[in-house]
């Protein structure tokens, strides 16, 4: 039984242990270790190419977990307020965003984006007073679109349970000491959840700066950083896309750890 | 226009409903202008309620709340000068002490200067006995503690009426004892009217000026705690506020006297008068004395001593009455010398004045 449990664990972990352990090979060998170096690491980050599409990623990244941060908190609090029929609608649909395969949503996106560009875009054509009429496309705005709306759902779920570890009372308690709602959510409602949201934010963060599959399907032209290793990888595995995959998964762990942290400090706080 | 100046809250015909369920209905009081009232009863009889509608959380489906002779209906919580005590405390967990207690301060309009709040906030902090705890943090504070915190937080407002939802139900019994005393003094230094909510009957007697007791969803009685506890106006109030006896029997020959279902029979006490027909009547524990058998020719009824409760003060005694079933009798100590305690087993007389029964239609 211990063999086996360490064969699965061998078999998760040996692969990606790998990776880490070439990109500091010294030759440019996939397979013989030659020597201990960081310069696949320098050749990496003056690559133009990958600089951009990395550059790509982090703006999107950013820009799809602010919003799905912002959203997300509106949604989480908004269902406070519900019914609890209704509520229980949203809870499943919310999680079932959550479930869904990449590919899936991708298609789905791609689909409905498609759709609604060849309805809007010949109405545009048609009111605009100038000969250069904007048309929407593909691009960074359907990446942070879609990224957004799986987001959402993530944000959303996380500062709802803290929102219900919160307790009506203390909304109340605000209340009853003269202070009108907005006061309320300003003075003690957003201060507690705020880490729940920040926690939220730093798993979108993750989730679109690693996405691959999503983005695959509505970047059109564009290229991420996650895009662009696929791409590379048909040219043949080098230690430069090992010295990549050992940034990018330093950097995910690095904010997931932080998001844990966060989600876990309210906890103890809240426990009486 | 009635009495509106001298009464801080006034119900006039409140119903509440949920959805199809009515918790609360045909609610009628008033509490005078610096009065304790005590709002008590079972668990859901709707006083949690009736303290809500007051803090502003619930409206009222029919009929008006007024405070301070103003009609308060939907009126928010936070143009309400009441505040309230909650039942766990409410206090929060990301401020501290002397933040919590000057909370309702900051958001007073117009706005009072910082180290006015400051001066404040100190002197209810040590109104309730936490003078150097102002910068600690709430998680630090044991629960009776947090229970002044919440007392300060909310008397630091001088607000016109001062709402507890069951304030002391979380703490141990000699704290709350203490707290009990502590409450009372801080009403009377404060000249604030207070409305208690209590499902603890030796609460709500010991501290209030009146005593409202609710069940299902209706006010039963009304009146100062020694007037609740004499004079219960239904067989609900007198079992739920103190111990009683109860008894089946039948009023008769013109509701001049009182048949027992035993056959023992006995005048009509004063103060009732109970239409005849069937009955029932009330006796409390201690109106009752024990006669040991053939000591006293007088007692009305006989029956069998079954189980003795020594409380210290005083002694519980369980009675088998012939022909009416289990009696609880309690004795003072100082009224029986030790040569006086009878023992299980014993056969005894009960012996009572029947003014002291109360008599309620079946």
């Amino acid at each position: 039984m211990r063999a086996f449990i360490s064969s699965v664990y061998l078999f998760l972990y040996a692969p990606i242990a790998l990776v880490v352990l070439f990109s500091f090979n010294a030759g440019r060998s996939a397979s013989e270790f030659t020597g201990f170096s960081t310069a696949w690491y320098g050749k990496a980050l003056s690559n133009t190419f990958l600089v951009s599409a990395l550059q790509n990623s982090l703006m999107i990244a950013f820009t799809s977990a602010t919003l799905a941060a912002i959203f997300g908190t509106m949604a989480a609090l908004g269902m406070e307020r519900l019914a609890p029929r209704n509520r229980a609608i949203f809870d499943a649909l919310f999680a079932a965003a959550i479930v869904v395969p990449g590919v899936v949503i991708g298609i789905a996106t791609l689909v409905a984006l498609v759709a609604v560009f060849s309805f809007v875009n010949p109405a545009l054509t048609a009111i605009w007073p100038g000969d250069q009429p904007p048309q929407l496309g593909l691009g960074y705005g359907s990446i942070i679109a879609a990224h957004g709306l799986f987001s959402m759902a993530l944000v959303t779920m996380i500062v709802k349970a803290r929102i219900a570890s919160l307790g009506r009372d203390i909304v109340e308690a605000s209340s009853d000491l003269y202070a009108t709602p907005l006061t309320t959510f300003r003075l003690i409602v957003l201060p507690q959840i705020l880490p729940s949201i920040l926690a939220g934010f730093l798993l979108a963060f993750t989730f679109s700066f690693d996405d691959f599959i999503i983005a695959f399907f509505v970047a059109g032209s564009k290229t991420t950083l996650p895009i662009y290793v696929f791409a590379s990888i048909r040219r043949g595995v080098t230690p430069e896309i090992n010295a990549i995959a050992t940034l990018v998964l330093v950097a995910s762990l690095l904010l997931i750890l932080t998001a844990r942290i966060l989600m876990r400090e309210k906890k103890t706080k809240s426990g009486e | 226009m009635t009495s509106a100046s001298t009464n801080d809250i006034e119900f006039r015909s409140v119903v509440k409903r949920y959805g199809s369920v009515t918790a609360v209905s045909d609610i009628n009081f008033a509490v005078p202008r610096g009065a304790f009232m005590a709002l008590l009863g079972p668990s859901g009889c709707g006083k949690t309620t009736c303290l809500r509608m007051i803090g502003g959380f619930e409206q009222p489906s029919e009929g008006t709340v007024y405070i301070n002779g103003e009609a308060m209906n939907g009126v928010a919580a936070y143009r309400r000068p009441v505040n309230m005590v909650f039942q766990h405390y409410a206090l929060f967990p990301h401020l501290d002490v002397e933040q919590n207690v000057s909370y309702g301060l900051r958001q007073m309009l117009p706005r009072i200067a910082s180290p006015e709040i400051s001066r404040r906030a100190q002197e209810a902090l040590e109104m309730v006995r936490l003078g150097g705890f102002g910068k600690r943090g709430i998680h630090e504070m044991s629960g009776g503690q947090q229970q002044r915190v919440a007392l300060a937080r909310a008397i630091v407002n001088k607000p016109k009426v001062l709402l507890l939802d069951e304030p002391l139900a979380a703490l141990d019994k000699k704290l709350r004892t203490a707290m009990q005393i502590e409450l009372q003094t801080l009403q009377r230094e404060l000249g604030i009217t207070f409305v208690l909510v209590t499902h603890d009957q030796e609460e709500a007697l010991s501290m209030s000026d009146f005593v409202c007791v609710m069940n299902a969803g209706r006010i039963v009685q009304v009146g100062p705690p020694q007037e609740i506890y004499d004079r219960p106006a239904s067989l609900f109030v007198a079992d739920f506020v103190g111990k009683t006896n109860r008894i089946t029997a039948t009023v008769d020959t013109g509701g001049a006297s009182i048949l027992f279902a035993n056959g023992a029979r006995f005048a009509a006490p004063a103060a009732t008068t109970p239409s005849t027909g069937a009955a029932m009547v009330a006796l409390r524990p201690e109106a009752i004395s024990l006669k040991r058998n053939g000591a006293a020719g007088t007692a009305a009824l006989s029956g069998t001593v079954t189980h003795r409760i020594f409380l210290g003060s005083s002694v519980e005694y369980s009675v088998d009455v012939d022909g009416l079933g289990d009696f609880l009798v309690t004795a003072d100590r100082r009224a029986l010398g030790d040569s006086d305690l009878v023992e299980p087993g014993d056969k005894v007389g009960l012996a009572f004045d029947p003014n002291a029964l109360h008599v309620f239609p079946a």
